[in-house]
């Protein structure tokens, strides 16, 4: 019997969601499962990370990695995976452009460290313990992973050949890029396996657009009842659709919720937040200088609005290091 | 070599219209300013994109400047407006994303203002000599 082709999954900074998009394929994942030999998966099966170290270089076909990398552990694990696999795929959102996780780079280490272990509400911690990478407990020496500063995307660590968007991304692509790979009908490398076209494109509410949208009023989610069939954009609603690219199948739209950006920009846009933002600015209705301010006071968090998937892919990768919050 | 102070880079985004227009007033006037600042000449001001100033700061530059008509001036009636919304906002994220006040500047700028021209820049680069290069905030 011929081999079957090895595939491994493997989680960094994540919070799961990919993991469960996989079991999300439902029947599919039996014929998954037929096609190929799963030899890494931590959130389903018992692997260790020597059982990977003893496989011979290149011999895992396809490598699926989810997260974002912020701590040297998820570091020796990416570049381990890609020795040993033939192709990497960057799978969701936070492995493509650094995801929710990226947020923490408008932070540094010793601020999240600060609110995680002290200052939250929540926290019991008298001894103002925080994990160091070397210390003694009961006499034995402990080491844990280097947590850094600055969170990165999968590709600003190793090679990538190919991205999977979204957060987490829809079965259909996820059988499609499996069906690609078992088959050997790919495109070229570097790839996002998603059509480059605007999410607008497919939106459920595209006729509902008028030509042109003056906004006076921006209105969120959580303070302002949405028309269910209006473009989110001609409401006032910030839609990062315009700027995000489609095929995701409109689940938030269809779930009567702004797009708010998870497959990242098309090819040719450097920066997400900023190309959004650029659109988002051009449709406001005020002409003066304080009429602007008023209304963009009405956005609470631009950078976390804008920038919600892709902080560390952004041009500017974080907030500059020393600079106050 | 001897140690040379800090000659910050800045880009100079101009409308075709005014603000270019004033540089070579500025330039035909024989008014000396400080050659930090070289000029690309954009058909608006509401050309500039966003990612422009990015791509900038992430490339090297220290500041950047964009100059465009004054307004109720504009070549196409709302260019200059839409620069003005993409600037504030785009000001409001630069801040988030720690980078100084001083860096990114929107003047407007009529052909007839060669003298604001040589002012502006020369205003700019006294400011960012003394601020400092602009660190790619890259860890």
């Amino acid at each position: 019997m011929a081999q079957k082709p090895k595939v491994a999954f493997y989680w960094c900074a994540s919070c799961g969601g990919c993991d469960e998009a996989v079991v999300d394929l439902e029947e599919d994942i039996l014929k998954v499962v037929d096609a190929v030999d799963i030899v890494l998966w931590p959130v389903a099966m018992d692997f260790k990370k020597h059982d990977i170290e003893a496989m011979d270089d290149g011999s895992i076909a396809v490598a699926f990695i989810n997260g974002a990398v912020r701590m040297s552990e998820q570091e020796e694990w990416v570049h381990l995976l890609r020795k040993k696999a033939q192709l990497v795929v960057a799978f969701g959102a936070c492995a493509h452009l650094g995801g929710i996780p990226g947020l923490a780079n408008l932070n540094t280490k010793q601020e999240v460290f600060d609110t995680c272990y002290r200052d939250v509400p929540s926290m019991d911690n008298k001894a103002a313990a925080v994990p160091c990478v070397e210390s003694k407990v009961d006499g034995h020496d402990l080491h844990l992973p280097q947590f850094w500063d600055t969170v990165k995307s999968l590709a600003q660590v190793i090679d990538v050949d190919y991205y999977l968007p979204g957060c987490a991304p829809p079965p259909d692509l996820i059988w499609s890029a499996i069906n690609a790979i078992l088959t050997g009908q790919l495109p070229p490398k570097g790839a996002v396996l998603s059509p480059n076209k605007a999410c607008c494109d497919d939106c459920p509410r595209k006729d509902t657009k008028p030509d042109k949208i003056e906004i006076s009023e921006i209105k969120r989610p959580a303070t302002h009842m949405a028309d269910p069939e209006l473009c989110f954009m001609a409401q006032g609603f910030v839609c990062m659709g315009p700027a995000t690219r489609g095929g995701c199948g409109n689940p938030c739209i269809k779930g009567h919720m702004p797009c708010r950006g998870c497959f990242g920009p098309m090819d040719d846009v450097f920066d997400q937040g900023a190309k959004f933002l650029s659109a988002f600015a051009s449709i406001l209705a005020p002409k003066d200088e304080a009429g602007i301010d008023a209304l963009l006071d009405q956005i609470p968090d631009p950078i976390g609005t804008f920038y919600r998937f892709s902080l560390p892919t952004s041009l500017l990768h974080r907030r500059k290091m020393g600079t106050p919050v | 070599m001897a140690t040379t102070t800090f000659e910050p880079r800045i880009v100079a985004f101009f409308c075709n219209w005014c603000t270019y227009t004033a540089s070579d007033l500025a330039g035909t006037a024989r008014l000396a300013y400080e050659p930090n600042a070289p000029v690309i000449r954009v058909m608006c001001s509401g050309r500039f994109d966003p990612q422009f100033v990015m791509k900038a700061l992430q490339e090297g530059a220290d500041g950047v400047l964009i100059g465009g008509c004054h307004p109720g001036d504009c070549h196409y009636q709302e260019g200059n407006y839409k620069a003005l919304r993409r600037f504030r906002l785009l000001k409001r994220v630069l801040s988030e994303f720690g980078v100084e006040d001083e860096r990114v500047r929107l003047e407007w700028i009529s052909a007839s203002e060669g003298d604001r021209v040589q002012h502006v820049i020369n205003e700019m680069t006294g400011q960012l000599r003394s601020l400092g290069p602009f660190q790619q905030a890259r860890s």
